[in-house]
């Protein structure tokens, strides 16, 4: 057998480490996409206060890297009485991380929208969440497809940074194939097509939502 | 770890803002030039682009910067490490903000240019005049956020054997058997650069919402 043929003959683990990896993104990129919302609500209050907390919120996790902020979690909570499992661990930590950064975007894209829009709405009687989920959101997700893809890759990029506190997904399956048999170089090739192949289903995704805004009007080209 | 060891942070310190400096610089630039040409539809460069953006981001800088710093010369085109290093993280985040200039064009009202149109700029005089300024703006959280990536992600330019700041911290651990310290005085300068390009982000839109008023 070639080394190629010893490798892909674990596929069982490969996959279950895809699965684990695809798990991570989806929840931890459904979870930050609300937390990003639950920012742009705070942002919205017209409180000076909780504006300056929320962009404290925003700054500080984009300050830090994000391995840190995976072992002040997993290692720093268990101290305050706090234990979860490596995958709770991890899931919280995109949540929270990435959230920081779709804050970021939005409120971006918020700016970028006519001023007199968001006015109208409020005469209108939208406030709080629904003037956010009625009028802005839609056009924010219409507007910001492309940069909303770029954070998309980068949750799916920290996810192999989770191996290091044992969570069994992609990065880990494709070393242990590796320290098992000694091959260094095809489990990660491997592992680098799943990862591209994700990356893939990310952009066909972002195309798609694309389109749709097209039809519906919102933003060109 | 001892006070004299402070030279060598600050060392490490220097040789990561000067290279992801130039990144940064070199790649905002060209990831819109990178963005035009997409959005330009010219036919197979437009397509290129595409499959560029979309290679690009999937890369690991890791990955990047060896096959830059060892392929490359056994094409016979000698890099150094430096030029290896500045090239691999402009090639990486060129694609990222490629992906951002896009966003903010696409989200550019359009009544705007329409308004430009009718007072008789032509094309380029409008893009530079008129949208320019503003998608500038508009790209800034975006492209602050992709800076940040880019200085996290920079020690991977260590593995061709640069001595950045991690690998000062590194090397300190390795010398005096106590990591922690090290890694700590670290994480807390690219705190420090990162909070310095915040700051200048949240200067420069106020600066930006002065105008707009």
């Amino acid at each position: 057998m070639t080394d190629l043929e010893i490798v892909i003959a674990q596929w069982p683990m490969f996959l279950s480490g895809l699965w684990m990896t695809t798990q991570l993104l989806v929840l931890g990129a459904i979870g930050a996409f609300f937390v990003g919302l639950l920012c742009l609500y705070l942002l919205n209050r017209r409180s000076p206060a909780l504006e300056r907390m929320t962009l404290l919120y925003i700054d500080a996790l984009r300050m830090l890297p994000f391995l840190m902020f995976v072992y002040l979690l997993y290692y720093g909570l268990p101290s305050a009485g706090i234990q979860m499992t490596a995958v709770t661990a991890s899931i919280l930590a995109l949540t929270f991380y990435h959230g920081a950064y779709f804050a970021e975007i939005m409120r971006g894209a918020w700016a970028q929208l006519p001023g007199g829009q968001t006015e109208s709405a409020r005469a209108c009687g939208f406030h709080g969440f629904n003037l956010i989920r009625r009028i802005i959101l839609p056009q924010l997700l219409a507007r910001s497809g492309p940069m909303l893809g770029n954070q998309l890759i980068y949750i799916l990029k920290d996810t192999s940074f989770l191996v290091i506190i044992t969570v069994q997904e992609l990065t880990w399956a494709a070393s242990a194939v590796q320290s098992q048999y000694f091959i260094p170089f095809e489990p990660f090739v491997i592992a680098i097509v799943l990862y591209w192949l994700l990356t893939l289903l990310i952009e066909l995704g972002i195309n798609r939502m694309d389109a749709v805004a097209k039809e519906k009007g919102l933003g060109r080209s | 770890m001892q006070i004299s060891d402070l030279s060598l942070f600050i060392g490490g310190a220097w040789t990561t803002v000067w290279i992801s400096g130039l990144a940064i610089a070199a790649g905002v630039l060209l990831g819109l030039v990178l963005a035009m040409l997409r959005i330009g539809r010219v036919p197979v460069v437009s397509q290129l682009v595409a499959i560029y953006v979309s290679v690009g981001r999937a890369t690991p800088i890791v990955t990047l910067v060896l096959f830059l710093f060892v392929v490359l010369p056994s094409y016979g085109i000698r890099v150094d490490r430096e030029f290896a290093a500045i090239l691999a993280l402009m090639l990486n985040t060129a694609a990222f903000n490629a992906e951002i200039w896009r966003s903010v064009y696409v989200a550019f009202p359009l009544s705007q240019i329409e308004a430009a149109r009718a007072a008789g700029m032509t094309r380029p005089q409008y893009f530079r005049r008129i949208m320019l300024p503003q998608l500038w703006y508009a790209a800034l959280p975006g492209l602050v956020n992709e800076v940040t990536f880019l200085v996290k992600a920079s020690p991977a330019i260590a593995v061709i054997g640069i001595v950045d700041l991690t690998r000062v911290s590194a090397r300190i651990a390795a010398s005096t058997w106590q990591p922690m310290p090290p890694l700590l005085v670290a994480s807390l300068i690219y705190m420090v650069l990162i909070y310095g390009l915040l700051r200048a982000q949240r200067a420069m839109e106020r600066r930006a919402e002065r105008f707009a008023s």
